[in-house]
Protein backbone atom coordinates (compact mmCIF):
# COMPACT_ATOMS: atom_id res chain seq x y z
CA UNK A 1 0.00 0.00 0.00
CA UNK A 2 1.57 3.61 -1.28
CA UNK A 3 0.37 6.11 1.30
CA UNK A 4 -1.04 9.16 0.00
CA UNK A 5 -0.19 11.22 2.89
CA UNK A 6 2.46 10.04 5.77
CA UNK A 7 4.46 11.72 8.86
CA UNK A 8 7.59 10.28 10.23
CA UNK A 9 8.30 11.33 13.67
CA UNK A 10 6.48 14.37 13.44
CA UNK A 11 6.86 16.71 16.03
CA UNK A 12 6.05 20.46 17.67
CA UNK A 13 7.31 21.68 20.41
CA UNK A 14 5.85 25.37 22.09
CA UNK A 15 8.32 27.12 24.20
CA UNK A 16 9.13 23.46 25.49
CA UNK A 17 5.49 21.90 25.66
CA UNK A 18 5.39 19.08 23.76
CA UNK A 19 1.94 19.57 21.98
CA UNK A 20 2.83 16.28 19.29
CA UNK A 21 5.61 13.86 19.59
CA UNK A 22 6.59 12.04 17.01
CA UNK A 23 3.50 10.56 15.10
CA UNK A 24 3.78 8.95 12.74
CA UNK A 25 0.72 8.52 10.38
CA UNK A 26 0.08 7.01 6.72
CA UNK A 27 -3.33 7.76 4.97
CA UNK A 28 -4.37 5.25 2.23
CA UNK A 29 -5.68 6.35 -1.03
CA UNK A 30 -9.89 6.82 -0.49
CA UNK A 31 -10.01 6.36 3.17
CA UNK A 32 -11.50 8.04 6.04
CA UNK A 33 -9.46 8.60 8.60
CA UNK A 34 -10.88 10.11 11.85
CA UNK A 35 -8.51 11.82 14.52
CA UNK A 36 -9.63 11.74 17.83
CA UNK A 37 -8.51 12.80 21.33
CA UNK A 38 -9.53 14.83 24.44
CA UNK A 39 -9.43 18.03 24.19
CA UNK A 40 -5.31 19.39 23.77
CA UNK A 41 -4.31 15.86 22.91
CA UNK A 42 -2.74 17.93 19.80
CA UNK A 43 -4.85 16.80 16.80
CA UNK A 44 -5.41 20.37 15.87
CA UNK A 45 -1.86 21.17 15.88
CA UNK A 46 -0.96 17.77 14.17
CA UNK A 47 -3.16 19.21 10.89
CA UNK A 48 -1.58 22.35 11.16
CA UNK A 49 1.59 21.03 10.48
CA UNK A 50 -0.29 18.89 7.50
CA UNK A 51 -1.31 21.89 5.97
CA UNK A 52 1.32 24.15 6.48
CA UNK A 53 0.02 26.64 8.97
CA UNK A 54 2.56 25.83 11.70
CA UNK A 55 6.18 24.57 11.01
CA UNK A 56 7.24 21.34 12.59
CA UNK A 57 10.26 21.44 15.31
CA UNK A 58 11.07 18.13 13.65
CA UNK A 59 10.30 15.20 11.56
CA UNK A 60 9.04 14.80 7.88
CA UNK A 61 5.93 15.15 5.85
CA UNK A 62 5.47 13.02 2.83
CA UNK A 63 2.63 13.78 0.47
CA UNK A 64 2.40 10.76 -2.31
CA UNK A 65 5.96 9.99 -1.54
CA UNK A 66 7.01 13.75 -2.05
CA UNK A 67 8.27 15.46 0.83
CA UNK A 68 6.40 18.49 1.68
CA UNK A 69 8.32 19.46 4.98
CA UNK A 70 9.16 22.71 4.16
CA UNK A 71 6.54 24.27 1.46
CA UNK A 72 4.04 26.93 2.22
CA UNK A 73 0.96 26.48 2.35
CA UNK A 74 -0.35 27.51 -0.67
CA UNK A 75 1.93 25.49 -2.66
CA UNK A 76 0.38 22.68 -1.05
CA UNK A 77 -2.87 22.94 -1.41
CA UNK A 78 -1.95 23.52 -5.14
CA UNK A 79 -0.62 19.91 -4.88
CA UNK A 80 -4.29 18.60 -3.77
CA UNK A 81 -4.98 19.31 -0.24
CA UNK A 82 -7.70 21.33 1.29
CA UNK A 83 -8.24 22.35 4.86
CA UNK A 84 -11.34 23.46 6.64
CA UNK A 85 -10.99 25.74 9.96
CA UNK A 86 -12.13 24.30 12.99
CA UNK A 87 -12.85 28.26 14.06
CA UNK A 88 -15.09 29.23 11.22
CA UNK A 89 -13.03 31.02 8.74
CA UNK A 90 -14.92 32.56 5.47
CA UNK A 91 -14.74 35.51 3.93
CA UNK A 92 -17.62 37.24 5.66
CA UNK A 93 -17.64 40.60 3.59
CA UNK A 94 -18.18 38.79 0.52
CA UNK A 95 -21.57 37.25 -0.80
CA UNK A 96 -21.59 32.89 -0.77
CA UNK A 97 -21.16 32.17 -4.23
CA UNK A 98 -17.98 34.72 -4.44
CA UNK A 99 -16.56 32.37 -0.94
CA UNK A 100 -17.42 29.58 -2.97
CA UNK A 101 -16.09 31.14 -6.25
CA UNK A 102 -12.48 31.85 -4.50
CA UNK A 103 -11.65 28.44 -4.06
CA UNK A 104 -12.95 27.03 -7.29
CA UNK A 105 -11.41 29.82 -9.79
CA UNK A 106 -7.49 28.93 -8.18
CA UNK A 107 -8.28 25.39 -10.07
CA UNK A 108 -10.46 26.54 -12.92
CA UNK A 109 -8.80 30.16 -13.80
CA UNK A 110 -10.38 32.66 -15.79
CA UNK A 111 -13.34 30.68 -17.04
CA UNK A 112 -16.22 32.25 -15.96
CA UNK A 113 -18.74 29.92 -17.27
CA UNK A 114 -16.96 27.08 -15.96
CA UNK A 115 -16.17 28.91 -11.98
CA UNK A 116 -20.12 29.61 -12.02
CA UNK A 117 -21.62 26.17 -13.25
CA UNK A 118 -18.65 24.78 -9.91
CA UNK A 119 -20.21 27.01 -7.29
CA UNK A 120 -23.51 26.48 -8.38
CA UNK A 121 -23.18 23.08 -8.12
CA UNK A 122 -21.65 23.09 -4.76
CA UNK A 123 -23.76 25.02 -2.87
CA UNK A 124 -26.77 22.15 -4.07
CA UNK A 125 -25.01 19.61 -2.69
CA UNK A 126 -23.94 21.26 0.71
CA UNK A 127 -27.80 22.66 0.56
CA UNK A 128 -26.60 26.35 0.46
CA UNK A 129 -27.98 27.04 -3.10
CA UNK A 130 -30.67 29.55 -1.81
CA UNK A 131 -28.09 31.18 0.10
CA UNK A 132 -25.87 32.27 -2.95
CA UNK A 133 -26.36 36.16 -2.71
CA UNK A 134 -26.13 36.33 1.17
CA UNK A 135 -23.33 37.78 2.31
CA UNK A 136 -21.51 34.99 4.14
CA UNK A 137 -21.38 36.92 7.73
CA UNK A 138 -24.83 36.78 7.64
CA UNK A 139 -24.85 33.45 7.48
CA UNK A 140 -26.07 31.27 11.03
CA UNK A 141 -23.01 29.58 12.54
CA UNK A 142 -24.32 25.64 10.70
CA UNK A 143 -24.78 27.56 7.47
CA UNK A 144 -20.77 28.82 7.61
CA UNK A 145 -19.66 25.68 8.67
CA UNK A 146 -21.54 24.44 5.31
CA UNK A 147 -19.76 26.86 3.60
CA UNK A 148 -16.55 26.34 4.80
CA UNK A 149 -17.72 22.10 3.46
CA UNK A 150 -18.41 23.98 0.35
CA UNK A 151 -15.66 25.96 0.05
CA UNK A 152 -13.03 22.66 0.67
CA UNK A 153 -15.41 20.71 -1.99
CA UNK A 154 -14.74 23.37 -4.98
CA UNK A 155 -11.04 23.00 -4.99
CA UNK A 156 -11.33 18.89 -6.08
CA UNK A 157 -9.05 18.10 -3.50
CA UNK A 158 -7.35 14.46 -3.18
CA UNK A 159 -7.06 15.10 0.37
CA UNK A 160 -9.60 16.81 2.62
CA UNK A 161 -8.68 17.54 6.17
CA UNK A 162 -11.88 18.34 8.21
CA UNK A 163 -11.23 20.32 11.86
CA UNK A 164 -14.09 19.93 13.62
CA UNK A 165 -16.73 19.94 10.78
CA UNK A 166 -19.52 19.18 12.50
CA UNK A 167 -19.23 21.45 15.75
CA UNK A 168 -22.25 23.70 15.63
CA UNK A 169 -24.12 21.59 13.79
CA UNK A 170 -28.00 20.97 14.68
CA UNK A 171 -28.88 16.73 14.29
CA UNK A 172 -30.91 16.92 11.28
CA UNK A 173 -27.77 18.85 8.97
CA UNK A 174 -25.19 16.54 10.69
CA UNK A 175 -27.12 13.09 9.12
CA UNK A 176 -27.02 15.14 5.81
CA UNK A 177 -23.62 16.06 7.03
CA UNK A 178 -22.70 12.03 7.02
CA UNK A 179 -23.96 11.64 3.42
CA UNK A 180 -22.25 14.40 2.09
CA UNK A 181 -18.91 13.10 3.46
CA UNK A 182 -20.08 9.15 1.99
CA UNK A 183 -20.15 10.80 -1.28
CA UNK A 184 -17.38 12.81 -1.35
CA UNK A 185 -15.35 9.67 -0.17
CA UNK A 186 -15.46 8.09 -3.77
CA UNK A 187 -13.17 10.96 -5.29
CA UNK A 188 -11.05 12.18 -2.25
CA UNK A 189 -9.42 10.84 0.94
CA UNK A 190 -10.83 12.21 4.03
CA UNK A 191 -9.06 13.16 7.71
CA UNK A 192 -11.55 13.94 10.15
CA UNK A 193 -11.10 15.99 13.26
CA UNK A 194 -14.18 15.23 15.16
CA UNK A 195 -15.49 14.93 18.50
CA UNK A 196 -18.75 13.67 17.77
CA UNK A 197 -18.48 10.35 18.68
CA UNK A 198 -21.73 8.35 16.62
CA UNK A 199 -20.17 10.55 13.43
CA UNK A 200 -16.51 9.40 13.88
CA UNK A 201 -18.55 5.65 14.16
CA UNK A 202 -20.73 6.24 11.41
CA UNK A 203 -17.90 7.48 8.60
CA UNK A 204 -14.14 6.31 9.72
CA UNK A 205 -12.86 3.42 7.99
CA UNK A 206 -9.77 3.86 10.54
CA UNK A 207 -9.02 5.91 13.48
CA UNK A 208 -6.04 7.55 14.86
CA UNK A 209 -6.79 8.06 19.01
CA UNK A 210 -4.45 10.90 19.78
CA UNK A 211 -3.29 11.69 23.88
CA UNK A 212 -0.80 13.67 24.79
CA UNK A 213 0.45 14.60 21.59
CA UNK A 214 1.44 10.48 20.96
CA UNK A 215 -0.49 8.19 19.17
CA UNK A 216 -2.11 6.26 21.67
CA UNK A 217 -4.06 3.87 19.32
CA UNK A 218 -5.23 3.12 15.49
CA UNK A 219 -7.42 0.99 14.30
CA UNK A 220 -11.21 -0.21 12.72
CA UNK A 221 -13.90 1.78 14.96
CA UNK A 222 -15.05 -1.40 16.27
CA UNK A 223 -11.20 -1.96 17.48
CA UNK A 224 -10.80 1.72 19.06
CA UNK A 225 -14.65 1.59 20.54
CA UNK A 226 -13.38 -1.45 22.68
CA UNK A 227 -10.63 -0.51 23.47
CA UNK A 228 -9.31 -0.14 27.14
CA UNK A 229 -6.40 2.50 26.41
CA UNK A 230 -8.88 4.98 25.17
CA UNK A 231 -11.67 4.89 27.28
CA UNK A 232 -9.11 5.57 30.01
CA UNK A 233 -7.88 8.63 28.11
CA UNK A 234 -11.18 9.99 27.57
CA UNK A 235 -12.35 8.94 30.74
CA UNK A 236 -9.35 9.22 33.07
CA UNK A 237 -10.20 5.31 34.70
CA UNK A 238 -6.98 3.34 35.18
CA UNK A 239 -5.89 1.01 32.15
CA UNK A 240 -6.91 -2.18 33.41
CA UNK A 241 -10.52 -0.51 35.68
CA UNK B 1 -19.11 43.43 -18.81
CA UNK B 2 -22.15 44.26 -16.79
CA UNK B 3 -23.87 47.16 -19.05
CA UNK B 4 -24.86 49.09 -15.66
CA UNK B 5 -21.15 49.23 -14.68
CA UNK B 6 -20.37 50.15 -17.93
CA UNK B 7 -22.69 52.61 -18.33
CA UNK B 8 -21.67 54.69 -15.42
CA UNK B 9 -18.09 54.90 -15.47
CA UNK B 10 -18.54 55.31 -19.28
CA UNK B 11 -20.90 58.08 -18.52
CA UNK B 12 -18.81 60.24 -16.08
CA UNK B 13 -15.93 59.73 -19.12
CA UNK B 14 -18.43 61.50 -21.60
CA UNK B 15 -19.42 63.93 -18.66
CA UNK B 16 -15.66 65.05 -18.37
CA UNK B 17 -15.67 65.06 -22.24
CA UNK B 18 -18.83 67.64 -22.08
CA UNK B 19 -17.39 69.58 -19.38
CA UNK B 20 -14.39 70.26 -21.81
CA UNK B 21 -16.47 72.53 -24.13
CA UNK B 22 -18.37 74.39 -21.36
CA UNK B 23 -16.64 74.64 -18.09
CA UNK B 24 -14.99 78.15 -18.04
CA UNK B 25 -11.15 78.73 -18.28
CA UNK B 26 -10.80 78.62 -14.34
CA UNK B 27 -12.82 74.99 -13.79
CA UNK B 28 -11.14 73.86 -17.54
CA UNK B 29 -7.35 74.12 -15.68
CA UNK B 30 -8.51 72.76 -12.71
CA UNK B 31 -10.01 69.59 -13.32
CA UNK B 32 -7.09 68.60 -15.58
CA UNK B 33 -5.06 68.66 -12.90
CA UNK B 34 -7.81 66.74 -10.85
CA UNK B 35 -7.92 64.29 -13.93
CA UNK B 36 -4.41 63.38 -13.57
CA UNK B 37 -3.94 63.35 -9.70
CA UNK B 38 -7.12 60.89 -9.76
CA UNK B 39 -4.68 58.33 -11.43
CA UNK B 40 -2.88 58.59 -8.63
CA UNK B 41 -5.71 58.20 -5.98
CA UNK B 42 -6.93 55.09 -8.18
CA UNK B 43 -3.22 53.42 -8.31
CA UNK B 44 -3.04 54.02 -4.45
CA UNK B 45 -6.50 52.63 -4.37
CA UNK B 46 -5.52 49.67 -5.68
CA UNK B 47 -3.24 48.61 -2.97
CA UNK B 48 -5.14 50.25 0.24
CA UNK B 49 -9.01 50.08 -0.82
CA UNK B 50 -8.66 46.65 -2.67
CA UNK B 51 -5.51 45.29 -1.20
CA UNK B 52 -6.07 46.34 2.19
CA UNK B 53 -2.53 47.43 2.22
CA UNK B 54 -2.32 51.15 3.84
CA UNK B 55 0.94 52.59 2.68
CA UNK B 56 2.36 55.78 4.21
CA UNK B 57 4.88 56.52 1.49
CA UNK B 58 3.19 56.66 -2.06
CA UNK B 59 4.33 60.09 -2.94
CA UNK B 60 8.17 58.30 -3.73
CA UNK B 61 6.04 56.34 -6.53
CA UNK B 62 4.96 59.72 -7.79
CA UNK B 63 7.58 61.61 -7.27
CA UNK B 64 9.76 58.83 -9.31
CA UNK B 65 7.40 58.88 -12.45
CA UNK B 66 8.25 62.85 -12.38
CA UNK B 67 11.35 62.99 -11.95
CA UNK B 68 12.18 59.11 -13.91
CA UNK B 69 10.45 61.44 -16.76
CA UNK B 70 11.89 64.89 -15.96
CA UNK B 71 15.84 63.81 -14.86
CA UNK B 72 16.17 62.41 -18.76
CA UNK B 73 13.81 64.67 -20.56
CA UNK B 74 15.81 68.00 -18.75
CA UNK B 75 19.52 66.56 -19.18
CA UNK B 76 19.52 63.87 -22.38
CA UNK B 77 16.25 65.55 -24.60
CA UNK B 78 14.60 62.63 -24.55
CA UNK B 79 11.05 62.98 -25.89
CA UNK B 80 8.11 63.50 -24.58
CA UNK B 81 6.80 60.08 -25.34
CA UNK B 82 9.75 58.07 -24.25
CA UNK B 83 10.17 60.49 -21.37
CA UNK B 84 6.79 59.20 -19.94
CA UNK B 85 7.34 55.36 -20.57
CA UNK B 86 10.97 55.86 -18.43
CA UNK B 87 8.39 57.71 -15.70
CA UNK B 88 6.50 54.69 -15.67
CA UNK B 89 9.25 51.91 -15.68
CA UNK B 90 10.92 54.08 -12.90
CA UNK B 91 7.85 54.32 -10.34
CA UNK B 92 7.69 50.38 -11.14
CA UNK B 93 10.81 49.41 -10.78
CA UNK B 94 11.37 51.39 -7.27
CA UNK B 95 8.16 49.72 -6.35
CA UNK B 96 9.38 46.40 -7.09
CA UNK B 97 12.46 46.89 -4.55
CA UNK B 98 10.52 48.48 -1.95
CA UNK B 99 7.72 46.12 -2.36
CA UNK B 100 10.49 43.02 -1.92
CA UNK B 101 11.89 45.10 1.75
CA UNK B 102 8.51 46.57 3.05
CA UNK B 103 6.19 43.41 2.57
CA UNK B 104 7.70 41.55 4.96
CA UNK B 105 6.13 43.98 7.53
CA UNK B 106 2.23 43.83 7.76
CA UNK B 107 0.03 46.74 9.32
CA UNK B 108 1.57 49.56 11.13
CA UNK B 109 4.78 48.14 10.54
CA UNK B 110 4.25 48.20 6.84
CA UNK B 111 2.92 52.04 7.37
CA UNK B 112 6.14 53.01 9.02
CA UNK B 113 8.80 50.79 6.65
CA UNK B 114 7.11 52.85 3.10
CA UNK B 115 7.07 56.46 5.36
CA UNK B 116 10.90 55.74 5.99
CA UNK B 117 11.26 54.63 2.27
CA UNK B 118 9.78 57.91 0.80
CA UNK B 119 11.44 60.35 3.32
CA UNK B 120 14.40 58.67 2.26
CA UNK B 121 13.84 59.01 -1.80
CA UNK B 122 12.74 62.30 -0.74
CA UNK B 123 16.40 63.34 0.94
CA UNK B 124 17.89 61.30 -1.98
CA UNK B 125 16.30 64.02 -4.71
CA UNK B 126 17.50 66.84 -2.05
CA UNK B 127 20.91 65.91 -2.09
CA UNK B 128 21.26 64.79 -5.65
CA UNK B 129 20.91 68.66 -5.85
CA UNK B 130 23.58 68.72 -8.86
CA UNK B 131 21.24 67.14 -11.31
CA UNK B 132 18.00 67.59 -9.46
CA UNK B 133 17.95 71.13 -8.32
CA UNK B 134 17.03 70.31 -4.96
CA UNK B 135 14.10 72.76 -3.88
CA UNK B 136 13.97 74.77 -6.55
CA UNK B 137 13.28 71.77 -9.06
CA UNK B 138 13.65 71.32 -12.96
CA UNK B 139 11.30 73.58 -15.46
CA UNK B 140 11.06 72.05 -18.72
CA UNK B 141 11.10 73.67 -21.44
CA UNK B 142 7.73 74.65 -22.63
CA UNK B 143 8.83 74.44 -26.97
CA UNK B 144 10.24 70.73 -25.56
CA UNK B 145 6.74 69.72 -24.21
CA UNK B 146 5.19 68.50 -27.38
CA UNK B 147 3.72 64.91 -27.19
CA UNK B 148 2.89 62.74 -30.41
CA UNK B 149 3.14 66.56 -31.82
CA UNK B 150 0.68 67.91 -29.71
CA UNK B 151 1.70 71.37 -27.59
CA UNK B 152 1.21 70.24 -23.95
CA UNK B 153 1.43 74.08 -23.34
CA UNK B 154 -2.16 74.68 -24.63
CA UNK B 155 -4.53 74.01 -21.97
CA UNK B 156 -7.36 72.48 -24.36
CA UNK B 157 -5.15 69.89 -25.20
CA UNK B 158 -4.05 69.84 -21.71
CA UNK B 159 -7.44 68.58 -20.94
CA UNK B 160 -7.99 66.20 -23.35
CA UNK B 161 -4.86 64.41 -22.97
CA UNK B 162 -5.80 64.27 -19.33
CA UNK B 163 -8.92 62.81 -19.77
CA UNK B 164 -7.28 60.04 -22.00
CA UNK B 165 -4.44 59.07 -19.32
CA UNK B 166 -8.22 59.19 -16.48
CA UNK B 167 -9.91 57.08 -18.79
CA UNK B 168 -7.06 54.26 -19.40
CA UNK B 169 -6.18 54.08 -15.56
CA UNK B 170 -10.08 54.02 -15.04
CA UNK B 171 -11.00 51.20 -17.29
CA UNK B 172 -7.28 49.51 -16.64
CA UNK B 173 -8.67 49.44 -12.54
CA UNK B 174 -11.94 48.35 -13.73
CA UNK B 175 -10.59 45.47 -15.93
CA UNK B 176 -7.98 44.11 -13.16
CA UNK B 177 -10.46 43.82 -9.88
CA UNK B 178 -12.97 42.18 -12.10
CA UNK B 179 -10.25 39.66 -12.97
CA UNK B 180 -9.57 36.55 -10.87
CA UNK B 181 -6.28 39.13 -9.76
CA UNK B 182 -8.31 41.45 -8.47
CA UNK B 183 -10.71 39.02 -6.81
CA UNK B 184 -8.16 37.38 -4.80
CA UNK B 185 -6.60 40.76 -3.94
CA UNK B 186 -10.07 41.58 -2.36
CA UNK B 187 -9.81 37.96 -0.77
CA UNK B 188 -6.47 38.56 0.70
CA UNK B 189 -7.81 42.58 2.29
CA UNK B 190 -10.52 40.29 4.02
CA UNK B 191 -8.92 37.05 5.13
CA UNK B 192 -5.41 36.55 4.17
CA UNK B 193 -4.92 33.14 5.98
CA UNK B 194 -8.18 31.88 4.59
CA UNK B 195 -6.77 32.96 1.15
CA UNK B 196 -3.39 31.38 1.90
CA UNK B 197 -5.48 28.30 2.25
CA UNK B 198 -7.03 28.57 -0.88
CA UNK B 199 -4.00 27.96 -2.50
CA UNK B 200 -3.29 31.60 -3.86
CA UNK B 201 0.70 33.44 -3.06
CA UNK B 202 -0.25 36.11 -1.02
CA UNK B 203 3.04 37.82 -0.98
CA UNK B 204 3.44 37.69 -4.92
CA UNK B 205 0.12 38.61 -5.50
CA UNK B 206 0.79 41.37 -2.44
CA UNK B 207 4.04 42.59 -4.45
CA UNK B 208 2.15 42.71 -8.30
CA UNK B 209 -0.11 45.33 -6.99
CA UNK B 210 2.32 47.36 -5.07
CA UNK B 211 3.99 47.48 -8.31
CA UNK B 212 0.93 47.89 -10.09
CA UNK B 213 -0.22 50.64 -7.79
CA UNK B 214 3.34 52.29 -8.09
CA UNK B 215 3.16 52.25 -11.94
CA UNK B 216 -0.29 54.09 -11.92
CA UNK B 217 0.91 56.44 -9.03
CA UNK B 218 4.20 57.27 -11.57
CA UNK B 219 2.11 57.17 -14.97
CA UNK B 220 0.29 59.99 -13.20
CA UNK B 221 3.41 62.20 -11.74
CA UNK B 222 5.37 62.14 -15.09
CA UNK B 223 1.88 63.40 -16.68
CA UNK B 224 1.90 65.77 -14.36
CA UNK B 225 5.37 67.05 -14.72
CA UNK B 226 4.75 66.81 -18.48
CA UNK B 227 1.74 68.92 -18.47
CA UNK B 228 2.60 71.41 -15.94
CA UNK B 229 6.32 71.54 -17.04
CA UNK B 230 7.44 71.63 -13.35
CA UNK B 231 8.94 69.00 -11.84
CA UNK B 232 9.94 69.36 -7.74
CA UNK B 233 10.62 67.93 -4.50
CA UNK B 234 7.69 68.96 -2.91
CA UNK B 235 5.86 66.11 -4.80
CA UNK B 236 7.92 63.63 -2.65
CA UNK B 237 7.32 65.21 0.72
CA UNK B 238 4.89 63.27 3.21
CA UNK B 239 1.74 65.62 2.83
CA UNK B 240 1.89 64.03 -1.03
CA UNK B 241 1.79 60.62 0.42
CA UNK B 242 -0.98 61.39 2.80
CA UNK B 243 -2.71 63.34 0.09
CA UNK B 244 -4.32 60.22 -1.86
CA UNK B 245 -5.14 58.01 1.69
CA UNK B 246 -7.59 61.40 2.55
CA UNK B 247 -9.13 60.71 -1.52
CA UNK B 248 -9.89 57.47 -1.33
CA UNK B 249 -11.41 57.79 2.12
CA UNK B 250 -13.41 60.34 0.94
CA UNK B 251 -14.08 58.90 -2.38
CA UNK B 252 -15.26 55.26 -0.89
CA UNK B 253 -12.04 52.27 -0.92
CA UNK B 254 -12.17 49.75 -3.06
CA UNK B 255 -14.68 51.64 -5.74
CA UNK B 256 -13.51 52.13 -8.69
CA UNK B 257 -15.19 55.53 -9.75
CA UNK B 258 -14.30 56.57 -6.15
CA UNK B 259 -10.70 58.04 -5.85
CA UNK B 260 -11.81 60.71 -8.59
CA UNK B 261 -14.80 61.71 -6.31
CA UNK B 262 -12.09 62.21 -3.64
CA UNK B 263 -9.83 64.01 -5.42
CA UNK B 264 -12.80 66.74 -7.10
CA UNK B 265 -14.33 66.76 -3.58
CA UNK B 266 -11.27 67.80 -1.55
CA UNK B 267 -9.75 70.37 -3.82
CA UNK B 268 -12.69 72.36 -4.38
CA UNK B 269 -13.50 71.87 -0.47
CA UNK B 270 -10.04 73.60 -0.04
CA UNK B 271 -10.27 75.93 -3.31
CA UNK B 272 -13.69 77.34 -1.88
CA UNK B 273 -13.11 77.54 1.61
CA UNK B 274 -9.55 79.63 1.06
CA UNK B 275 -11.61 81.80 -0.71
CA UNK B 276 -13.56 82.64 2.21
CA UNK B 277 -10.98 82.46 5.41
CA UNK B 278 -7.39 82.68 5.90
CA UNK B 279 -8.20 79.24 8.26
CA UNK B 280 -9.44 77.47 5.75
CA UNK B 281 -8.10 74.31 6.85
CA UNK B 282 -10.24 74.61 10.08
CA UNK B 283 -13.19 74.39 7.45
CA UNK B 284 -11.60 71.58 5.36
CA UNK B 285 -10.61 69.46 8.41
CA UNK B 286 -14.79 70.35 9.70
CA UNK B 287 -15.98 68.84 6.57
CA UNK B 288 -13.67 66.02 6.73
CA UNK B 289 -14.66 64.98 10.32
CA UNK B 290 -18.22 65.35 8.97
CA UNK B 291 -17.88 63.14 5.89
CA UNK B 292 -15.78 60.52 8.14
CA UNK B 293 -19.17 60.37 10.87
CA UNK B 294 -21.71 60.16 8.61
CA UNK B 295 -20.04 58.42 5.55
CA UNK B 296 -17.16 56.31 6.87
CA UNK B 297 -16.95 54.43 3.61
CA UNK B 298 -16.20 57.25 1.76
CA UNK B 299 -18.87 58.93 -0.90
CA UNK B 300 -18.81 56.26 -3.63
CA UNK B 301 -18.44 53.59 -0.51
CA UNK B 302 -22.06 55.30 0.87
CA UNK B 303 -23.50 54.97 -2.95
CA UNK B 304 -22.67 51.42 -2.74
CA UNK B 305 -23.88 50.45 0.41
CA UNK B 306 -27.14 52.12 0.28
CA UNK B 307 -28.36 51.81 -3.38
CA UNK B 308 -26.05 50.18 -5.79
CA UNK B 309 -24.77 47.09 -4.40
CA UNK B 310 -22.80 46.34 -7.77
CA UNK B 311 -20.54 49.32 -7.95
CA UNK B 312 -16.94 47.56 -8.40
Amino acid sequence: MSALLSTRALSKSFAGLRAVHEVDLDLAPGEIRALIGPNGAGKTTLVSMLIGRIAPTSGAILFEGRDITRLPAHARVRLGMAYTFQITSVFARLDVAENVGLAARRRLGGDRAAVARETALVLERVGLAGHADALAGDLSYGHQRLLELAMGLAQAPRLLILDEPTQGLAEGEIEAFKRLIREVAAEATILLIEHNMSVVMALADRITVLDFGEVLAEGSPAGIHASAAVQAAYLGTGADA
Amino acid sequence: MNARILALHGGLLALLLVLHFVLPVYHHGNLARIMVLACYAIGYNLLFGYTGLLSLGHAMFFAAGMYGMGMPFHHLGLGAELAFLAGIGTAGALALVVGLLALRTLGVAFMIVTLMFSQAFYLMILLAARWTRGDEGLVLAGADRVLFGLDLTDPDIRYLLALGLFALCLSAALWLVRRPFGRVLVAIRENPERAELLGYDIFRHKLAAVVVSGMFSGAAGAAYGLMFGYVGASFAEVHFSIFPLLWVLLGGAGTVIGPFFGVLFMFYLIDISSGLTPAYMLIAGVALVLLTLFAPQGLAGEVRRRWLRWLP
